[in-house]
Formats: structure tokens, sequence, C-alpha cells
């Protein structure tokens, strides 16, 4: 890499960059003092190849304690009593644990006031990247505690330019109209009425590793490639409500638009909205979170993140696209020759190695199951290879899901490390027989006519360097 | 009676078998619902998307000295003095003008004038999300107003001319033809 001229990055873009490093570096050492603080403190493995077992106060202290109804808790039965200064990890409560737990009556049935927490032992949480504006930021997804292939509906990852609008189902609806037959109003009594599809997709966020181009700048893959989440979506076909409201000759685009305080509006091709495109009110079983687009968004698998418009209030059917800001001033890929690629809305094949990832430790040789992820916008993936000498050599992983279209899978590779340092790398191809590159290959391509500043759609095969005393760390190989 | 019903049932067998339609999913004739409302005209109202053509641009009318005062109201806070942008916690607006010919340097900057293609962009954008703390507030003719004073502030246009629903569109913006189809998946990969 080093005899490349380096990525232009845009002032902006490096200021972002600058402050990551910063937000990820005292994230760290707030885990490490927390760490530091527990019971675990000589656990070898305390520096993140497993969770920490117990949640520290400390830590937790300044975060977000959990705000469940004591008031419909109380109405349904005692529970124990939660001290004041006993906080629990976002989206947990915390309980007194009892040094035996047979030998005494555990919490009441449906104490919970009917719906659960997880366990306040859990601690995972989305980060935030720490753009100037909280209200126009990204938050990413911690893929190295993510236990198989559907993320957790609360740890999706966020990208919102306008913070996270509260809209009452009960009065939001969706308007198709341009070149239509007639022009609808829907609301969510209605959509919910027609028949409907269940299907499971990843979404990423083109900016996905937007730090990484250079050199390797985040050290963890929530870092590096928490831009990614995939759920189990639930809604209404996007052709179903085209026949509803009649579809004109010309109509080739497809504006969405949400009902946000960005009112973000992007222009879609026709040919992919009837093709895959789902108007989604329902997410991993319940309805679709606040931050995900509550009531409804669209889906477009496969498609870069921003185009799944959430919150949607709007489809105009034209002619031509709209060359809104999202598809013109961002969203648009800056190559070395001045010149910027349009519409780039696919995703590209690309997998990770989740465990063992950057910033862990592996307590000594022995045998390690490598774990992974694996997706494609463009279709299913077909296979998984994993390297551990650097990409000389490649052995075929197991898949340990369904392959499905558009969507992620787990992958797994058993390994005897010997002690020695080792260069751990994945790579997938999918379906359609297109094979993950490397960041060389890339940026040749992109960055041919000297510098460029193509932020975008970086779907590289990421190397984990993991050195003689096991620590594991971000490089360039 | 009893004995009956054995034969009651292989009717019921043959009949059903016979017309299968009886036990199929069904849906209404011409593939379509019947759910959801004709949209009224008056409900319509309050939406916009302005393409290039400028198709559903708003009367009214404004300049840049008009726009000066617009902006220093509602925009410079955040956007600031010289619209440079102001990259502090709380604000980051972005920086609106300059960087003109950077695209294929080494430090590119990304602004209004040096990157967007088409000015009615700026029109529905403004419009749709700024000012960023009380969005869509502005009236239409402080839209065009402030949307001649930034095109203006980057030598785009001429301080005294006015942008409206016509004249807008023509408005002939520096990277107009800076932007290429996507070229993924990339040949080059394919070697
Ligand atoms: C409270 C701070 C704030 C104010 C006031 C404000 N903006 Fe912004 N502006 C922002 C932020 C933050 C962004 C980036 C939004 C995003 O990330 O999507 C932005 C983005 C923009 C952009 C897009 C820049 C680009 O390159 O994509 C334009 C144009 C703009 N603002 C114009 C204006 C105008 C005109 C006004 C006054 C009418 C205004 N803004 C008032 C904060 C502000």
């Amino acid at each position: 890499m080093s005899k490349m001229a380096p990525v232009q990055y845009d002032e902006k873009t490096r200021r972002y960059i600058d402050a990551m490093i910063e937000a990820e570096e005292q994230d760290r050492a707030a885990l490490r003092a927390a760490e530091g603080n527990s019971a675990d403190a000589e656990c070898p493995c305390r520096e993140g190849m497993f969770p920490t077992r117990a949640p520290s106060r400390r830590r937790f202290l300044v975060a977000a304690g959990s705000t469940v109804g004591a008031g419909a808790a109380g109405l349904l039965g005692a529970r124990a009593a939660v001290a004041a200064d006993r906080k629990a990890p976002p989206g947990a409560e915390y309980f007194d644990v009892p040094d035996d737990p047979t030998k005494q009556q555990g919490r009441p049935v449906a104490g919970d006031g009917g719906y659960g927490t997880r366990s306040q032992f859990e601690t995972e949480v989305r980060q935030r990247y720490p753009t100037p504006n909280e209200n126009t930021s990204w938050s990413l997804t911690p893929l190295d505690k993510m236990l198989g292939n559907l993320t957790a509906s609360g740890l999706h990852f966020e990208r919102h330019h306008g913070g996270i609008p509260t809209i009452d189902p009960a009065r939001h609806q969706l308007v198709v109209h341009g070149l239509v037959g007639t022009p609808k109003t829907f609301t969510m009594a209605d959509l919910k009425r027609f028949p409907s599809v269940t299907r499971k997709h990843f979404i990423e966020c083109s900016g996905n590793g937007l730090t990484e181009w250079n050199k390797p700048t985040l050290k963890t893959v929530q870092g590096t490639h928490g831009l990614l989440s995939t759920s189990e979506w639930t809604g209404v076909l996007f052709a179903t409500i085209a026949r509803e409201v009649g579809l004109k000759e010309d109509g080739a685009w497809v504006l969405a638009e949400g009902s946000d305080a960005a009112v973000m509006t992007r222009s879609i091709p026709m040919e992919k909205m009837l093709r895959d495109a789902i108007i989604a009110y329902g997410q991993n079983g319940e309805a679709i979170r606040p931050e995900q687009g509550y009531p409804v968004r669209l889906v477009l698998p496969g498609y870069e993140g921003n185009t799944h418009i959430k919150w949607l209030r709007r489809l105009e059917v034209s002619d031509k696209p709209f060359m809104t800001r999202e598809e013109t001033s961002k969203y648009t890929d800056l190559l070395g020759d001045g010149k910027a690629r349009q519409f780039s809305l696919d995703m590209d094949a690309k997998s990770v190695i989740t465990f063992p990832s950057g910033d862990m430790k592996l307590p000594g040789p022995g045998f390690y199951n490598i774990g992974g992820l694996a997706w494609s916008g463009r279709g299913r993936v077909q296979s998984v290879d994993v390297s551990v000498d650097g990409g000389t050599s490649w052995y075929p992983a197991r898949i340990e899901s369904t392959p499905e279209p558009m969507c992620t899978v787990r992958f797994s590779f058993p390994w005897m490390w010997n002690g020695q340092p080792a260069v751990l790398q994945s790579r997938c191809m999918d379906d359609t027989g297109y094979l993950q590159p490397t960041l060389k290959e890339l940026v040749a391509i992109r960055g041919s006519n000297g510098p460029f500043g193509s932020i975008y759609h970086l779907n590289a095969i990421q190397s984990w360097a993991v050195a003689a005393d096991g620590s594991v760390s971000n490089v360039h190989a | 009676m009893s004995t009956h019903k054995p034969f009651i049932t292989a009717v019921c067998a043959v009949v059903m078998a016979a017309c299968p339609i009886a036990a199929i999913a069904q849906m209404p004739n011409d593939a379509r619902f019947g759910f959801g409302t004709p949209a009224k005209p008056e409900d319509m109202a309050r939406y916009f998307s302005i393409p290039p053509s400028g198709r559903g641009l708003p009367p009214g009318n404004g300049t840049a000295e008009q726009g000066a005062k617009v902006y220093a109201e509602n925009c410079v806070a955040c956007h600031g003095e010289r619209l440079e942008g102001i990259p502090q916690p709380g604000l980051g607006g972005d920086k609106l003008i300059g960087g003109r010919g950077t695209l294929a340097t080494q430090t590119p900057v990304k602004t209004v004038e040096s990157y967007w293609p088409y000015a009615t962009t700026l029109f529905d954008y403004v419009k749709r999300a700024m000012p960023f703390s009380v969005p869509g507030s502005l009236s239409d003719n402080d839209v065009y107003a402030v949307v001649a004073y930034v095109l203006s502030e980057a030598k785009i246009i001429q301080p005294t001319d006015v942008m409206n629903a016509e004249s807008l569109p023509n408005v002939r913006m520096p990277n107009r033809d800076g932007f290429v189809p996507d070229a993924r998946p990339e040949v080059q990969l394919y070697h």
C-alpha cells in the first residue's frame, strides 16, 4: 500500500475521522477502567475475547439506565427493589443477584409489565460516531458481540440526518402519486390489510468503513464494519401498491420521502422498486423501532442504506430522477479524475471476521473457531474463504446459516493457533460470481488517476493481525 | 342415520375435487384490493420535490441582496459569516462555497459551489431541511432569496440576478457535467 498515493478525504471527512479515533479511544479507556474495577480483573480474557462477566457500576453510571415503568410493574405485583444507584446497562433493569437462585423465589410472571428486557449482564451497545451535530450522525452495531445472523433490533445501526421523529401511527399516511392512474393515500391500517411478505435482509450504509481507505484507523470491528445490520422485515411489496394505484408508461423512477426533520428524499429506479421493494412496518416480529423508521420504512434489499427511507410518507412516480441533495452532494463517489459516480446503489459482496477481531486478545495457543459475516447486495453468498496467512492460501469456510438473497450469512473456520504471528482474512463470492476484492484492487480502480475522495462503498478484504502475545489488531496486509 | 355419514363425506370429497374454487384463496377480480383513499389535490399541497427541470417550483422570487438578510438571520450561526461552515459541536453546518477546481486535486473540497450539479437541488434542500433547527420555516420568497445569495457568493450568478421558477433551472452549476453513472461491478476486478 505504501507506494500508492493516499486516498484524499475532503476536509469534513478528515475531521470526522479524527473525532472518531478520539471517541473510540475514550470508549476503550472507559471499558478498561470498568474492567479494572470489577472482580474479573485477573481474567486473561478481559481484553475483549469474551464479554466481561459482570457489568461495572462505574461504567454505567453515566449511561442511561433502564426506565421500565415502575407504575405498571407495581400494579402487577412485587419485585426486587431497585436501589437508585444500581444502574443496569441500556435496555436492561437492575436486580439483586441472590447467592443461590434455587433457594428463593424469582421474579413474578409478567412483573416486567408485559414486555421483557435483556439481562443486566449484557452490556453491548451501539457506539455513536462523534459528528459535531448529534441529530445528524450515526451509530455502529457491535458486530463482535452479535450472536447469530439477525441483529437485535435495539442494536441495529443508525444513520439519521435530522434526529428520530416521534410519529403517531394513527395519524401517519403514505401518499403515492405522480405518474400513476389514481393517486392514493394509505393509512397504516390500509397498508396492513394488503397481503404481506416477510424476508430477511441486511442493510449496510455505503459509508461503512470510510475511515479505512488510507491506513488501518479504527481498532474494533464495530468501528470498521458496524454500519451493517440484518433484520427480518415484514410489509407490503411496492409492486402490490403499484397495481393498486396503476402505473403510467413513463414512470421510470420513484422518489421516496421520509417524515423526519431532514424530510429525506432519494430517487429509486422503478425496476428495483417493482422487483424488490418492501414497504415495511415489521422488524424481527414486532413493529419497526423508531430509530428504524416507525411506523413504516422503505426496504430496498441490497441497496445502500440511505435509500431505505425511514418514516416513509410519500412515493412520487416520475420519468426522471429528482437529483436530491442525498444523491448529488452526498452518497456520490468522487474518483481520482475529479468525476463522481452517481446512483452507485448496489452494495457489493463483502465479508469480515468478527472473532477474533481488533482489540481482542487470545489467551494462548490452541483451538479457536474463527467466525464472521458475509453478504452481498447483488444476490446470495455463494462461498466464503478464510486465510490465516494474509491471503497467501485460502480455505473454504463453513457456512452456518442458510444463504438468502441480499442477506448476511454466518461463517466459521476451525483454527489451531500455533502461537506464531498470523494475519486473518476472509473473502466471499456471491452467486453472480463476484469475488470480494483487496483494498489495493479497489484503490487502483477508483484512484488510478491521482487522488480521489471516493469514501463510500469500501468492500475490500479486512485483515486482522494476531501477534505472538495473542493481541489482535487492525492492519492493512 | 349414522350409515349415511360415509356417503355424505364421499359426496363432499367428490364435489370439492370437482370444484377446487371452493377451497382456494380468493383475489379481487382485477387484482386490486380497493384499499386507500384517492388523494385530494388540497392534501397534496404541502408536498414538493423539485427536479432539475424546475417542475413544481412555487411562485415567488428573490435576489442575493434580500438573501443576505435571510442568511444573516437564519443561517449564519451554523454556516458562518463567509459561508465557510462551522464544524463546532451542536452546529456542524457545512461549508457552502469555495473549493472550485479542487475535485481532482490532493485536497478535494465539496461544496454547493464546487460539487453540486443543479441549482434546483439547493432550492429543494433549503426549503425542505433548513434552517436545521427549524426546518421548513422559510417563505418561498426567502428560500429564493437565500438561494440567490449562496449562488451569488459562489460567483455562479450576478448579485442582481432574480431567482424564480423560470430563472433557477437555467442556472449552470460549475460541476454540472461532473457526474458519471455507476461503473460497478468494476470489470477490472475480473482479471
Ligand atoms: C442549527 C444549525 C444550522 C442552521 C441555522 C442552518 N444550517 Fe444548513 N446545515 C446544518 C447542518 C448540521 C447540515 C448538515 C445536514 C446533514 O448532515 O444532512 C447543514 C447542511 C446544509 C446544506 C447542505 C450542504 C452540503 O454540501 O450538502 C445547505 C445548502 C445548507 N445547510 C444551507 C443552509 C441555509 C441556506 C440556512 C439558512 C436558511 C441554513 N443552512 C441554516 C446546520 C444548520
